[in-house]
C-alpha cells in the first residue's frame, strides 16, 4: 500500500482528495460525514456577507441517457450566519484533527472587510484559507468573486491584504473565465499566496426549454448565466493546471479542481502538476461514498506502477506539455485497421471521408467489406481512432524511426524567409 | 451403470452444445454495462444478494478501471464470487431487483460483470486477501463445498489454522461436481479453492470423515468444527425396476458430464427424467445437449407447480424437452435394462400407460445425511432432517457449527457461502468472545 498522505503548502491531509467549496461542505454535520467516508480534506462553503439565494439554482447537460455530464449553478456563497459556520468549523476541526479543514472566504473589496473576516476565521483552528476569486455569477455583479480574479491587480492586492493578517497558508482560487490563466496566477503568487486552486466554474447558459422558451434554470420565467462544472469541464481545468505548473515564475503548489469523478481523473491532475485535488459535482451526484474507490483505485495504481508515495507522481507529465512550436514535425503515425476486431460499422470511413483526409477505402476479405487505410495519404490525425467503437480495431502506428526530429521553431529559425505562417 | 449409447451427434457438436450460456463480457461490453449502472444508493441489488455484495461499488470500480479493487469487493463478501458469477439464479436475486429492470426491463448484467472482475483477478493471480496473524486456534471443516470454502476463508483471514476434509478428489463440493456444464466447468471452482489454499488452509481430499478419519479424532485436534457436508444421494423412487441398467441418479449423471469425457457419459436414445426441480432441468437440458433423441420430464403435478425457476424451465422448453404433467412413475419396466417407464395419471383418471425409453434419470430431490448427524457427529436435526443451528450457526454441540445445504435443506451456492461466513463469525465469537462483522453485514 502506497503512502497517500500529502502536505499541501504546509497543510497535511491523509490523502489528496478534498471536497471543493460547494454544497457538500455547507455545514459541520456534512463535512464530518464526508471525513467519515474517507475525504482527506474539505474546503468549507464560501463564507462572507449575508446573501439570499434564488430558487431554482441548478441545471444540467445530459449526454443521451447519461445524466449530468455538466452542471450549471446560480447559487451564491453560504446563506448561513457567519458565527454559526465558524463555530461548526471549530468543532469539526477539533473532532477531526488529521483532516484538512480550509475556510473559503469572499467579502467586498475593502481591506478592513478582509482583515476582519480573516481574523475571525483563523481562531477556528482551521488549517488554511481559500480566497474565492472565482465565482462567476451573482457575486461578480457585486464586484466580488470572478470580478477580482479577472483583474490581476485586484488578485494581487486582495491576496496581500489577507497575507497581512493571516497566520495560516493562503490558497487563491482562480476563475477560468479569463483569456490567459498565467497573469492571475502570477498576480496571486506576487501577492504572497501560498498555493493556487483552480478551476472555479465557467460562465454558461445551460439550455432553453424550447416549448416555454425559458432558459434553464428557471427563476420565475428568467435565468441568469451560471457557473459550469462537472465531467465536461475537466479538459479545460487540466489545461489551466498544466499552464500554471509549467510557468517558471509560479512555484507554489496547485490544487486541481474541475470534473474529477474517479481516481483516474485525479491521477491525471496530479501528473499535470496538481499536488492535490478537489471535487464537487461528482459528490453532488453520487455522494461522499465515491471517495472510497478514489483511494482504493489510486492505491492499486501506485502499487501496480511501483510508486511508494502519491508524491512521486506529482508533476510527472508537466514536461510533456510544451508549446506547439516545439512539437516534432518528423513524428509520423498512421491509422491501421485490425480486421479481427473491426465490427464493420464504417464510422471511421465516413469520419475520414467527410471530416478528415479521404484516406479510408474498402477492401474485401472472405466476402466481407472492411475499411482499409491508404497509409501514404493518412495524416495521422487520430479521428478514425477516436470514433471507432470497437476496442483495438484501429491502432495508430508509428512509421518514422525516431532518428530525425525538427520542430516548427527550429525550422523557422533556420529558414525564416520561407516560413511565414508563425 | 453400463449403458453407454453412442451419441448420434459428433464431439464437436457436443462441445458446441455445452458452450457457456453466459459467455464472458469483452472489454467494450464491460465498459458499456458498468457505466450503465446507476450506482444506486442503498441499492436493491445489494439487498437481493444473499451475501450482500456491494454491487454498485464493484461495478463502479470496473467503470473506473480498478479491477483489482472490484474483485476484492466481491470476494470480501463472497469467497466463491467467481463461481456465483456463473451459477447464481440472478433473475430471482440481484438482477431481479435491479432498478434498471424496473425502469426498462433491462437489468444490469451483474453476474457477468462480477465474472469480468473476478476473472481479471484470478487470471492475473492477484493476491486478494492475506491470512491473519496466527491466533493459535484451529478449526476443522468437513466438506469443501461453498459453505466450507467460505467459512475457511474468513477464519484464515482472522488467523485461524484451518483444515478442510472432503471425501472427493477435487475441492468445491457441488460447485465442482454438480453445476450444469454450460454454466460453469470444474476449473473455476477448483481455482477458487486454490485461492483459499493460498491463505494457508490445508486441504485433505479423498478423506471421508466417519470412515477414513473418525469424527472424534477431528474433535480432538481442533478447537471447533464446521459441518458443510451438503446433502446425500438423490431420493429413491421406491418402485420396482429401480436397479435396472439405465436407471441413474441425476447427480451421478451430471458428475459424469463434468469430466467432459463425452463418450463415457451414459446416455439413452429416449431419456425420461423424473422430477421438476432445477436439478431435473439440468438433467433434461444436458441429456438433450449430449444428443439424446427424445427427452421427457415427468412430473406428478401441473406445470404451475414446478419448483424450477421460470428461466430454467424456459431453457428446457428451448431445448425441445417434452413435458408430461400430472404423471407419477409406478414401475420401471425391463429385463436387464430399462425398456419403459410405467406411469399413472394423477389427474383423477388414474390411467396407466407406458413411456417407452431406455434411460430413466431420478431427480426428485436429495436425501438428508441423517445417519451422519445422528450417529457420527451427534448433533440435533429437525423433523426434515436438517441440522438445527442458532444465529451463530452453532449446532446442539457448542463446539460444532454447520451451514449450507445440510442446514437449509438445499438452496443455492450463494446461500451456502453466506452461511459459511456467518459460521466464521459465530466460531470467532464463541472461541474468543470477540465480535467481527465481515462484508455484507451492517
Ligand atoms: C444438480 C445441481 C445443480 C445445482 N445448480 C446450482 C446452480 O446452478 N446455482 C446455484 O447457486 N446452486 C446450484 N445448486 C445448489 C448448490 O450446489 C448447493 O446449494 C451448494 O453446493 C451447497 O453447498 P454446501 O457447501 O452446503 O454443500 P456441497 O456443495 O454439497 O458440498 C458438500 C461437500 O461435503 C463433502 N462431504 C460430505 N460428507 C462428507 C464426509 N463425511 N467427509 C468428508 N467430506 C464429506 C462432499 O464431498 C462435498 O464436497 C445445484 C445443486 C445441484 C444438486
Ligand atoms: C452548486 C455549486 C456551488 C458552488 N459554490 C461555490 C462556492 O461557494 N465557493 C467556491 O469557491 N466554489 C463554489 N463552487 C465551485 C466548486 O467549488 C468547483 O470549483 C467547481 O464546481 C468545479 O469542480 P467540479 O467539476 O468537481 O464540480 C460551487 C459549485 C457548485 C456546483
Ligand atoms: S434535491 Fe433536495 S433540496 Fe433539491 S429540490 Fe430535490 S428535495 Fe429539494
Ligand atoms: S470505426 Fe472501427 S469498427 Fe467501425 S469500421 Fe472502422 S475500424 Fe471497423
Ligand atoms: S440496482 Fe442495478 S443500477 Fe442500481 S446499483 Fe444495482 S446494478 Fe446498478
Amino acid at each position: 500500500m502506497a503512502d497517500l498522505s500529502v502536505n499541501f503548502a504546509g497543510i497535511k491531509s491523509p490523502n489528496p482528495f478534498w471536497l471543493a467549496s460547494a454544497p457538500p461542505t455547507n455545514m459541520g454535520s456534512m463535512v464530518e460525514r464526508a471525513f467519515d467516508a474517507g475525504w482527506g480534506g474539505a474546503v468549507w462553503k464560501t463564507l462572507g456577507e449575508p446573501i439570499v439565494n434564488v430558487c431554482s439554482r441548478l441545471a444540467a447537460l445530459d449526454n443521451g441517457a447519461t445524466r449530468m455530464i455538466g452542471l450549471n449553478n446560480i447559487e451564491l456563497i453560504t446563506d448561513r450566519p457567519l458565527d454559526v459556520n465558524l463555530k461548526e468549523i471549530y468543532e469539526c476541526k477539533k473532532k477531526y484533527p488529521n483532516n484538512a479543514v480550509i475556510v473559503s472566504l469572499m467579502v467586498e473589496s475593502k481591506r478592513e472587510a478582509w482583515h476582519e473576516i480573516v481574523k475571525r476565521a483563523q481562531d477556528t483552528g482551521a488549517d488554511g484559507f481559500e480566497l474565492n476569486f472565482g465565482c462567476p455569477h451573482g457575486m461578480s455583479e457585486r464586484g466580488m468573486g470572478a470580478a477580482m480574479g479577472q483583474v490581476p491587480e485586484y488578485t494581487c492586492m486582495v491576496t496581500e491584504w489577507v497575507k497581512e493578517v493571516s497566520n495560516l497558508p493562503v490558497i487563491v482560487k482562480l476563475t477560468p473565465n479569463v483569456t490567459n490563466i498565467i497573469p492571475p496566477g502570477r498576480a496571486a503568487t506576487k501577492g504572497g499566496a501560498d498555493a493556487l486552486s483552480l478551476i472555479n466554474t465557467i460562465n454558461s447558459v445551460m439550455g432553453v426549454d424550447i416549448d416555454t422558451m425559458i432558459p434553464y434554470p428557471n427563476v420565475n420565467g428568467m435565468t441568469a448565466h451560471g457557473g459550469y462544472c462537472g465531467t465536461a469541464v475537466k479538459p479545460i481545468a487540466l489545461n489551466m493546471v498544466s499552464e500554471l505548473a509549467r510557468d517558471a515564475e509560479i512555484n507554489i503548489p496547485i490544487s486541481g479542481i474541475g470534473g474529477i469523478n474517479t481516481w483516474r481523473d485525479a491521477v491525471e491532475f496530479l501528473l499535470l502538476g496538481a499536488s492535490n485535488v478537489q471535487v464537487c459535482t461528482a459528490v453532488m451526484h453520487y455522494g461522499y461514498r465515491i471517495v472510497e474507490d478514489m483511494i482504493d483505485g489510486l492505491n492499486n495504481y501506485l502499487d501496480e506502477k511501483g510508486f511508494a508515495s502519491v508524491n512521486d507522481i506529482i508533476g510527472k507529465s508537466v514536461n510533456r506539455v510544451t508549446d506547439w512550436g516545439n512539437l516534432d514535425l518528423k513524428y509520423k503515425t498512421v491509422a491501421r485497421v485490425n480486421f479481427d476486431s473491426c465490427i464493420r460499422c464504417n464510422l471511421c470511413h465516413i469520419a475520414c471521408e467527410d471530416g478528415a483526409h479521404q484516406c479510408i477505402d474498402f477492401t474485401e476479405i472472405d466476402g466481407l467489406r472492411f475499411p482499409i487505410v491508404d497509409e501514404p495519404e493518412c495524416v495521422g490525425c487520430n479521428l478514425c481512432y477516436l470514433v471507432c467503437p470497437a476496442p483495438g480495431a484501429i491502432s495508430m502506428v508509428r512509421l518514422d524511426d525516431g532518428s530525425e526530429s525538427i520542430s516548427w521553431r527550429e525550422l523557422t529559425s533556420k529558414q525564416p524567409a520561407t516560413m511565414t505562417g508563425d | 451403470m453400463s449403458l453407454i449409447h453412442d451419441s448420434p451427434i459428433n464431439i464437436e457438436q457436443i462441445e458446441r452444445n455445452f458452450r457457456e450460456i453466459a459467455p464472458p463480457l469483452n472489454e467494450a461490453e464491460a465498459v458499456l454495462e458498468s457505466n450503465r449502472c446507476l450506482y444506486c444508493y442503498d441499492a436493491p441489488c445489494i439487498h437481493a444478494c444473499p451475501t450482500h455484495i456491494d454491487v454498485p461499488s464493484f461495478i463502479k470500480k470496473i467503470a473506473s478501471g480498478n479491477l483489482l479493487g472490484s474483485a476484492r469487493v466481491i470476494f470480501d463478501a463472497n469467497p466463491i464470487g467467481a463461481t456465483c458469477a456463473r451459477v447464481c439464479p440472478v433473475d430471482v436475486l440481484c438482477e431481479g431487483a435491479c432498478v434498471e429492470k424496473t425502469l426498462m426491463d433491462a437489468p444490469i448484467q451483474i453476474g457477468r460483470l462480477q465474472r469480468y472482475a473476478t476473472d481479471y483477478a484470478m487470471r492475473n493471480e492477484k493476491e486478494i486477501f492475506k491470512a491473519g496473524a496466527p491466533n493459535g486456534k484451529s478449526v476443522g471443516i468437513i466438506g469443501s463445498g461453498p459453505a466450507g470454502l467460505s467459512c475457511a476463508t474468513y477464519l484464515a483471514r482472522l488467523g485461524y489454522k484451518v483444515a478442510i476434509f472432503d471425501k472427493k478428489s477435487l475441492p468445491g463440493g457441488l460447485d465442482t461436481y454438480g453445476m450444469a456444464e454450460y454454466k460453469m466447468s470444474q476449473t473455476v471452482s477448483v481455482e477458487e479453492a486454490k485461492q483459499v489454499a493460498k491463505l494457508g488452509v490445508e486441504f485433505k481430499l479423498n478423506t471421508e470423515i466417519g470412515r477414513d478419519v473418525s469424527f472424534e479424532e477431528l474433535q480432538n485436534q481442533h478447537d471447533a468444527l464446521f459441518l458443510g457436508i451438503g446433502l446425500g444421494a438423490t431420493n429413491r423412487l421406491n418402485v420396482s425396476g429401480e436397479n435396472l441398467n439405465g436407471v441413474i441418479d441425476a447427480l451421478d449423471f451430471i458428475e459424469q458430464i463434468k469430466t467432459r469425457d463425452w463418450r463415457r457419459v451414459p446416455l439413452g436414445k429416449t431419456v425420461a427424467v423424473v422430477g421438476a426441480g432445477n436439478t431435473a432441468i439440468d438433467a433434461v437440458t444436458q441429456a438433450k445437449r449430449l444428443g439424446a433423441e427424445r427427452v421427457l420430464m415427468i412430473y406428478r403435478r401441473t406445470e404451475k407447480d414446478i419448483s424450477a425457476y421460470a428461466y430454467e424451465y424456459e431453457l428446457a422448453k428451448k431445448d425441445a424437452v417434452e413435458f408430461v404433467w400430472q404423471t407419477a412413475p409406478i414401475e420401471i419396466v425391463g429385463d436387464n435394462s430399462v425398456s419403459a417407464l410405467r406411469c399413472q395419471k394423477t389427474d383423477g383418471s388414474n390411467q396407466i400407460f407406458d413411456i417407452p425409453c431406455d434411460m430413466v434419470i431420478k431427480a426428485i430431490g436429495q436425501q438428508k445425511q441423517h445417519s451422519f448427524f445422528e450417529s457420527v457427529a451427534g448433533v440435533a436435526t429437525d423433523e426434515k432432517g436438517r441440522v438445527v443451528v442458532n444465529e451463530l450457526m452453532q449446532t446442539s454441540n457448542p463446539k460444532i457449527f454447520a451451514g449450507g445445504d445440510c442446514v437449509n435443506g438445499g438452496a443455492e451456492a450463494v446461500d451456502a457461502s453466506q452461511m459459511g461466513k456467518l459460521a466464521a463469525q459465530g466460531i470467532h465469537s464463541t472461541l474468543t468472545g470477540e465480535q467481527v462483522k465481515f462484508a455484507g453485514f451492517s
